[in-house]
């Protein structure tokens, strides 16, 4: 049976899009918590470990988020972990942002000149207090606006998920373009919910940035 | 665990493989080409002083960075023919591509032509170089030094990129895991050695565009 797109399919969309952000939040804590560990490996001085960073980062970033979805959907069952679309689509995108947020933030904390240690050091702090109270404070004003810009790339990869069968914003596109057969309406309105979240965070991001750099 | 791992059924794949791959390249490449063309074109309106120029162009600019590439193609393959516009898989996917990079490469060029000091092209003219020898001896070299680190590493995003085509159906390279699982009932196997396809042509494009870079900018003595 076909219907008309009515008001009920945009309510249904909305809904839709609380799996969309849904998903990015799971992927942010994730990812940020591993992204903490991934940053720390990338900085502490040990040789193996910079390396390992390295090779997470690259074995990231050098493939297409698309094919890790997979990777996961299929691979965690062999594996014995039954998952579900929803969590294969958590893990691997908490996965898939640690590689971001490690790379931001190991940045951020490089931008802190080595000075500050330094004077930090010879004021007696050992290296804990060293990055505590002097390094991390200064570094965190430098990874926020980076950060949230991210989160922007999140939010629209989390549509990808919609091709592992996860019921997010751009799957429910897909099965309401099914039933009304009006794709280019359902997807328009589809695009203007993303537009609304990403370029709230957009702006977010960019007034972060402004706000934090006038008071450096 | 008491799956077998049978990656060497996927050797039988090989012409499929490197058929997905050429497609691959091919889709990236035009990508490219035309999305610099569009982002010329809208880095120079976003960039002019008349309203009705540089509004359009910053709206498209924030219309397609803020939503997803994945969308975007449904739009144009699914929802243009209800306009009657009906394309071919192939060619919704370079069109969607294309303007997905136009907008990120207007600001790519933007970032470009800003590099260029105004001091440089005024020591260009009062050298009596003409407008003209300015722009190919000074600035060209500078701006195209100054966003080629972007646009050899957005050319490795995009490659990235085309996956999401697969799901219209262009037979590129990941087009081809769904293939072989199709095949051989091996999608583990299938997906992850399409992905690591995807590893060793990053790895390769990155060299080869360091090497450039090295060839182009740093070898070449100072004129």
């Amino acid at each position: 049976m076909i219907r008309e797109f009515a008001g009920a399919d945009v309510v249904y969309l909305l809904l839709a899009a609380r799996w969309t952000v849904a998903l990015a939040i799971m992927a942010m804590l994730g990812g940020g918590l591993l992204g903490l560990v991934i940053a720390a490996l990338r900085i502490v001085p040990f040789k193996p470990a910079n390396w390992l960073a390295i090779l997470y980062i690259n074995l990231i970033q050098g493939t297409p988020l698309l094919g890790q979805l997979f990777i996961f959907f299929f691979g965690l069952p062999l594996i014995g972990i039954q998952v579900d679309a929803w969590t294969a689509a958590a893990i691997s995108l908490s996965i898939y942002a640690a590689a971001f947020f490690g790379e931001i933030w190991r940045g951020a904390l490089q931008s802190v000149s080595i000075r500050q240690w330094e004077a930090g050091a010879s004021l007696g702090l050992t290296y804990g207090q060293r990055l505590f109270y002097v390094v991390l404070p200064q570094a965190l004003r430098v990874a926020v606006a980076p950060t949230v810009g991210f989160l922007v790339q999140l939010i629209k990869n989390t549509s990808l998920t919609a091709l592992i069968g996860f019921v997010e914003l751009t799957r429910a596109g897909q099965i309401i373009s099914g039933a009304t057969f009006a794709p280019l309406r359902v997807y328009l309105v589809v695009a203007v919910v993303y537009f609304v979240i990403c370029f709230s965070l957009s702006q977010m991001s960019r007034r972060l940035e402004r706000k934090l750099h006038v008071a450096r | 665990m008491n799956y077998n791992f049978r990656f060497e059924i996927l050797l039988r794949y090989q012409a499929e493989i490197l058929q997905g791959v050429l497609l691959t390249l091919q889709l990236s490449v035009l990508t490219m080409v035309f999305g610099l063309i569009i982002g010329l074109g809208v880095a120079i309106a976003a960039g002019s002083p008349s309203k009705w120029l540089s509004v359009p162009a910053r709206f498209y600019v924030e219309t397609i960075r803020n939503t997803p590439l994945l969308v975007q193609l449904f739009i144009v393959f699914f929802g243009l023919p209800s306009l009657g516009l009906r394309l071919s898989a192939d060619l919704a996917a370079v069109i969607a591509l294309s303007i997905n990079m136009g907008a990120y490469g207007a600001e790519i060029l933007r970032a470009g032509f800003e590099s260029v000091r105004r001091s440089q092209i005024e020591a260009g003219r009062s050298l009596g170089l003409t407008a003209a020898q300015t722009f190919r001896h000074v600035v060209l070299f500078q701006a195209t030094k100054a966003i080629y680190p972007a646009l050899a590493s957005q050319f490795v995003l995009i490659m990235l990129a085309t996956c999401v085509v697969s799901s219209i159906g262009v037979t590129e390279l990941f087009h081809q895991a769904a293939f072989i699982d199709s095949r051989t009932y091996r999608s583990f196997e299938a997906y992850t050695l399409i992905t690591l396809s995807y590893l060793i042509l990053t790895l390769a494009f990155r060299a080869l565009f360091s090497f450039i870079y090295w060839a182009v900018f740093v070898r070449r003595p100072a004129r």
